[in-house]
């Protein structure tokens, strides 16, 4: 055999030889998350834990918000066991907890001080009383302006706005020919994109997505209301590509100056007030989310929390650590080293003192809007679903991410509001049909 | 009146400041993507976009702080040239006998073969991931190599046999005359004449794998994620990180790009000529 064929095989032998030395060992912890700011710190200071349990190393997998979400549903309904502690939402810690994925949060000692974990929260994250995630950070939807712009206009927000005067502010500050924009809204389709916007708009103006019998409720006059004024303000006074744009273009056009008015989640106060990100650090203002029939479900709520699912395979180790990273202690750790205004916010009563307050403008508002939210009643009228933005049943996120896609039709001009509303509500009669609502028994 | 020489001369130019602009369009994204690397995120998604800015070197450094580059790129280098190694021992043989042991379903399989890339990956998900969990693979370095190895066996194997057709038969019968074996024939006589396609194959196969996301991202978590995982990590929704995404994506194409710069004679070479033109 020629010597070149020999270094192949040779070559061949070493790789997979090599490729073999990669097994985990005993007390590592594989931690999933997704990437931004605050679990970015939380993978940093993790090292104080690991100083703590030198038996313990922790490992971490950070993935974008969709992507993590997609691995994390293979990983947990084949019970793979690729991972000891999961990020998740909400709308997972419900759906999964109710499954048997996850393990429960139960004994929990007296210092981790559970009584202080805001209730809306905790419920967010438990099924049937039992806690099966604790809360990381939490966050609600709010209103951010420019203050300068209000300034020069004679204009003054009011502390809760509706969606009326938002519209009359957005149509007074709009000025295109300077490339600013009265408001920014999300519009890519998707049901944690455009449809958690869109529905907190829709439950201020009395919509629902469902009535009590799960009857979508798309044919009612309060969603047409409800979207004829979004995709008129939107047409009006928003951005060109509107349709495009989701929580970080709109922070994009935000920071630079581009919008007056911006709704959307809580967690953008501390990137529009930080001066190395944002151009208009200086002249934020911050107010409630709009309202309009009712502020019921006018402003969202949502959690990153830490899971351990059944499938674990250091369960041990993996509750050690969701627990050190969702403390109080843990809160005191990131005051120390990052500054009192990097605190997880949403999640604990003892994060709100008064320094906290002064360093956060925005977090008197994101407080009150958190202890206001009412997942169980998120309109006027009752419904049978719990969420705000979102409604907890498997099936929603393809419901969700399809009528998102006919609202952003709606937007682009391909399709007419009503045309949207008639596909959405067909296409979620459809989809309710198939997967057997309304459910017996 | 233009003469010919001149009309030549014309149209050379012509053709070539079109191929610069083509070039340069191409180019362009990865141009952008080192020059975002270097900005600060404020300066990464400013309008009108930045040419003229300040330097630094801050996403770097905090990548350097936050992941461990070298230990994805290690991964990247082992499960890349393992996976192109084996999927040549594999192909090498099978495009020997299509090529030169036809039959009349040689065709067939090899568009059979080929049709297995249109299928969706997604599509197989599930099934390959209870695979690697049965055996114990997920979050291993040999079921990224066996997949990627499987995915990349048609377009190698078709590669090999259009180099391995070119070569005339009577070059074969010389060599049996002279009594070479069947491996005597394929590794004195064949790899030596196309081993130019056979290095270009085999670089279009190292690219492939480098550049696989989808199965690197579902079937991987800390030990044995390549850069591609990496790249991923740094995507944010909630937070505008362009610079450091530009960052990190600088660093995972760098390897591959220098690899592709070193060898790019061969690869033009295999790809524009025949085995034995």
């Amino acid at each position: 055999m020629k010597t070149s064929a020999k270094v192949l095989l040779a070559g061949t032998c070493l790789t997979l030889t090599l490729t073999l030395c990669n097994s985990a060992s005993a007390g590592d912890v594989t931690i999933a998350t997704v990437n931004n700011s605050d679990m970015i710190r939380m993978q940093r200071l993790s090292k104080t834990f690991e100083e703590q349990h030198p038996d313990i190393k922790l490992k971490w997998v950070v993935l974008e918000e969709n992507v993590l979400r997609q691995r994390l549903t293979t990983d947990i309904a084949t019970k793979g066991g690729q991972f000891d502690v999961l990020t998740i939402g909400m709308y997972e810690a419900s759906l999964w907890g109710a499954k048997g994925w996850l393990k429960e949060m139960d004994n929990l000692p007296a210092s981790y001080a559970l009584d202080d974990v805001f209730p809306s929260v905790r419920d967010g994250l438990s099924v049937d009383g039992k806690l099966f995630a604790l809360p990381f950070y939490a966050e609600s939807s709010i209103t951010y302006y420019r203050k300068d712009l209000f300034q020069a206009a004679g204009l003054t927000m009011p502390e809760r706005p509706t969606w009326t005067q938002i519209s009359e502010f957005a149509d007074k500050l709009t000025d295109k020919s300077k490339e600013q924009y009265g408001i920014c809204l999300r519009g890519k389709a998707g049901w944690g994109e455009n449809m958690a916007l869109i529905s907190t708009v829709a439950n201020s103006f009395g919509a629902r997505w469902f009535d009590e019998q799960w009857k979508p409720q798309f044919d009612q006059p309060e969603w047409k209301d409800a979207l004829n004024f979004y995709v008129n303000v939107m047409k009006k006074d928003g951005p060109p590509g509107a349709s495009s744009n989701g929580f970080n273009e709109n922070l994009a056009l935000f920071n630079s100056g581009k919008c007056a008015i911006w709704v959307d989640a809580s967690v953008a106060g501390s990137f529009v007030t930080d001066k190395s990100q944002s151009k208009v650090a200086d002249s934020v203002g911050f107010t409630y989310a709009p309202h309009e029939v009712t502020d019921k479900g006018s402003a969202w709520l949502y959690s990153w929390a830490l899971a351990i699912p059944t499938s674990a395979k250091n369960d041990k180790d993996a509750r050690a650590f969701t627990e050190w990273a969702t403390s109080k202690e843990y809160a005191a750790l990131v005051a120390k080293t990052d500054g009192v205004s990097n605190v997880p916010p949403g999640t604990r009563a003892s994060t709100y003192t008064d320094e906290y307050k002064k360093a956060a403008p925005f977090a008197n508002i994101t407080l009150e809007s958190l202890k206001a939210v009412t997942p169980k009643a998120p309109t006027l009228k009752p419904v049978p679903y719990v969420g705000i933005q979102l409604v907890t049943i498997p099936e929603f996120q393809q419901i969700g991410t399809n009528v998102g896609q006919q609202f952003s039709a709606a937007l682009v001009g391909s399709t007419t509001v009503d045309a949207a509303l008639t596909q959405a509500q067909s296409a979620t009669v459809r989809d309710m049909k198939r997967a057997g609502y309304p459910k017996k028994g | 009146m233009m003469t010919l020489k001149q009309s030549r001369r014309l149209q050379s130019v012509l053709l070539g400041s079109l191929s610069w602009v083509i070039a340069a369009l191409i180019f362009f994204p990865i141009f952008w993507m080192v020059l975002t690397s270097f900005k600060t995120e404020i300066d990464a998604f400013a309008t009108p976009p930045q040419f003229i800015f300040t330097p630094t070197l801050e996403n770097y450094l905090h990548i350097q702080e936050r992941s461990d580059y070298f230990h994805f790129a290690w991964n990247s280098i082992l499960i890349s040239f393992s996976a192109t190694i084996l999927c040549l021992l594999i192909a090498v043989p099978a495009a020997y006998s299509m090529a030169f042991f036809e039959t009349k379903r040689t065709k067939g399989t090899l568009l059979w073969m080929l049709s297995t890339k249109m299928l969706p990956p997604v599509g197989v998900l599930m099934p390959i991931y209870l695979l690697a969990k049965t055996f114990g693979l997920l979050d291993s370095r040999i079921a990224l190599i066996v997949i990627y190895t499987l995915i990349n066996l048609p377009i190698v194997v078709w590669m090999i046999y259009t180099y391995f057709k070119d070569i005339p038969g009577e070059i074969l019968e010389a060599s049996r005359l002279d009594g070479a074996t069947t491996r005597q024939e394929i590794f004195k006589v064949l790899i030596p004449i196309c081993k130019g396609g056979l290095a270009s194959t085999a670089l279009l196969s190292l690219i492939l794998c480098w550049n696989e996301a989808f199965w690197s991202l579902n079937l991987t978590s800390s030990n044995a994620a390549p850069l591609t995982a990496l790249i991923a990590s740094y995507s944010s929704p909630e937070g505008l990180f362009w610079a450091k995404l530009s960052a990190v994506s600088t660093l995972a194409c760098a390897p591959i790009l220098i690899f592709g710069w070193i060898s790019q004679k061969q690869l033009v070479r295999g790809l524009s000529f025949g085995a034995v033109k």
